[in-house]
């Protein structure tokens, strides 16, 4: 019986010729990642395993982005208590204010995360390195310690979902409203245990930041992985960046799927996910007047150059309406300064948004951009559930870059195509 | 082994948002976070919660982050169990890794209402409803899982392996 990509990657990583879905399987591990909340409690764990040195100080990942630039005394000390652990570990990919990026936009501009590899995070998005044709996925803090002490995680081998890709997008449709169409038609537990192929000879008309952006949300169909073949742009995007060896994997040709769906990128509108859940989506022009208190352009899922590239497009020689706080984060050090150097951060000021450091700060409703009772936002971070990025009663609409900006203008949810 | 205690129902796609919003996650004390388990679906849950409840829910239990801080509220507040139609599997990890028992069975959470008293068997998977005189029955964990609860938990199953390298 032949294999879909993801089961290829675990049979590879676990020394076996074939692996079935269903079955449990003890993977070797090519990254380890943590951030500032999760990572403090994967210490405490790792200290009761017993275990002294992490397995490999160049396979473990500490990224200090949740809470950061410290937002409170308590932050502090989380983070604290990974530097100190990161400094006596000699943890060679430690990224500390000054360096750090949001973790699922920096590993895969440095070079740590490359085809091929198995991935396990300390954070539900690991999934976002499947764009680059690895198997990532997102555990829990012990897993993470497991993961460091031993370099092992266990699996249990996903059927898969093929998703078939066809045609084009139009303009200012993305690989946000790909993901959103996706999750409104199988809903958030759709792909439950499951992994995400995307396949089909669309995967071309995507750009890596939108595959990027596509397999970030996987997690919220409730997969265990989503990802991506390798082609040009794949290996594009690596070359220059990393020193690792990729290895390219792909689907046999009579791989078990449990279903395939079809998107017809085409046909495809930009997409809205009303409150409280990411598979409540309704195509823009659907939406209604929706009148918003704030925008928030950024994240793991919407924080890379592509994003800040459209946002700047839609926001130029315009002004964002008085009444909407609009707040731009480009994801990395690296992305910030291209701002900079590309002239979208004066575009951005000029238009009357802020353009942050980057942090997850407002996405988890952590710091910079919380919601009071009431208000709304059109973001484009990945989750709308309830008293996320604030009050209990604030309400968050998802949405791509271009239209997270053209309703900062117009202060209501807007179709850019229309603005 | 055996556990009783009343439950607490919610619908489907309970989010790890909501069972301990990330404003609290500038802290992984599992005293602490139990003090808002539940807050913004359920603001009084910490008051009302007793030694040995147990908390059933829809589909997808658990969606959303991969913060352990979940189960630990959950597991801090005296909750003995949580039964749902399915889990949102980083949370299914997560919850077997912490040792908080997790039970998917539809017809306890079709049968079974708010503040029914409840006694689990974890050894036969039944679910007695004491206030309505319903048993239900759970699936087996995997056998894999079992190993793991076996040890303990995760962190006593890496130990032991740590030992016999």
């Amino acid at each position: 019986m032949g294999m879909t990509m993801t089961q290829k990657i675990l049979a590879d990583h676990c020394g076996k010729e074939a692996v079935q879905a269903g079955e449990f399987v003890e993977i070797d591990l090519d990254m380890v990642l943590g951030n500032d909340i999760t990572t403090p409690v994967a210490i405490k764990e790792f200290v009761k395993m017993g275990a002294k040195k992490v397995f490999n100080s160049e396979k473990v990942a500490v990224v200090l982005d949740h809470f950061t630039p410290n937002k409170d005394i308590k932050s502090a000390e989380q983070c604290k208590t990974c530097r100190t652990f990161s400094d006596e570990q000699d943890i060679k990919h430690f990224y500390d204010v000054g360096e750090m990026g949001i973790e699922h936009a920096l590993l895969p501009e440095k070079g740590i995360v490359v085809a091929g590899d198995t991935v396990i995070g300390a954070d539900s998005h690991t999934c976002t390195y499947g764009a680059l044709g690895a198997f990532s996925t997102g555990v829990g803090s012990t897993d993470m310690a497991a993961g460091m002490a031993r370099g092992k995680a266990w699996i249990k081998v996903p059927p898969a979902i093929k998703v078939e890709l066809s045609g084009n997008p139009n303009k200012f449709v993305s690989g946000k409203d790909v993901i959103l169409h996706l999750i409104g038609k199988i809903g958030v537990d759709g792909a439950l245990y499951q992994s995400l192929e995307f396949t089909g000879e669309g995967v071309k008309a995507l750009s890596m930041d939108d595959r990027f952006t596509v397999s970030n949300m996987a997690i919220e169909a409730g997969a265990k992985n989503g990802i991506f073949p390798v082609d040009d742009k794949t290996i594009a995007y690596m070359s220059g960046r990393t020193d690792k060896q990729w290895k390219i994997f792909e689907a046999d040709q009579d791989a078990v799927y449990d279903r395939t769906i079809q998107i017809d990128l085409n046909v495809l509108k930009p997409t809205v996910a009303f409150p409280h859940l990411p598979e409540n989506t309704r195509t823009v022009d659907e939406a209604g007047d929706i009148a918003i208190d704030q925008v928030v352009i950024g994240s793991c899922t919407n924080g890379r150059i592509d994003d800040m590239r459209v946002a700047a497009e839609v926001l130029k020689g315009r002004k964002v309406n008085k009444r909407v706080r609009t707040i731009i984060i480009p994801a990395t050090q690296e992305i910030y300064l291209q701002c900079i150097r590309e002239g979208l951060a004066e575009i951005f000021i000029e238009a009357g948004a802020i353009v942050s450091t980057p942090t997850c700060g407002p996405c988890l409703g952590g710091h910079m951009g919380i919601l009071a009772s009431g208000e709304k936002a059109v973001t484009t971070t990945n989750r709308n559930f309830v008293g996320r990025m604030g009050h209990s009663e604030s309400e968050i609409y998802l949405a791509s870059p271009a239209v997270a900006a053209a309703s900062a203008v117009t202060g209501r949810i807007t179709n850019p195509q229309k603005l | 082994m055996i556990v009783k205690g009343k439950t607490f129902k919610y619908g489907d796609n309970v989010d790890t948002d909501v069972i301990i919003p990330a404003r609290h996650l500038n802290t992984s004390d599992p005293k602490e976070l139990a003090k808002y388990c539940m807050e913004d679906i359920d603001k009084d849950f910490a008051q009302k919660v007793a030694e040995g409840d147990v908390i059933v829910g829809g589909k997808n239990f658990g969606c959303g982050s991969s913060r352990e801080h979940a189960p630990i509220a959950i597991k801090a507040s005296g909750v003995s169990c949580v039964i749902a139609k399915s889990f949102a599997r980083i949370f299914y990890r997560n919850a077997f890794n912490i040792g908080l028992p997790i039970m998917e069975c539809e017809e306890a959470v079709e049968g079974i209402n708010e503040d029914d008293q409840v006694e689990i068997d974890f050894t036969t998977g039944e679910i007695h409803n004491l206030t309505k005189g319903e048993t239900y029955q759970s699936q087996p964990f995997p056998q894999f899982i079992q190993k793991i609860i076996h040890a303990g938990g995760l962190v006593p199953y890496v130990q032991n392996e740590l030992r016999n390298q």
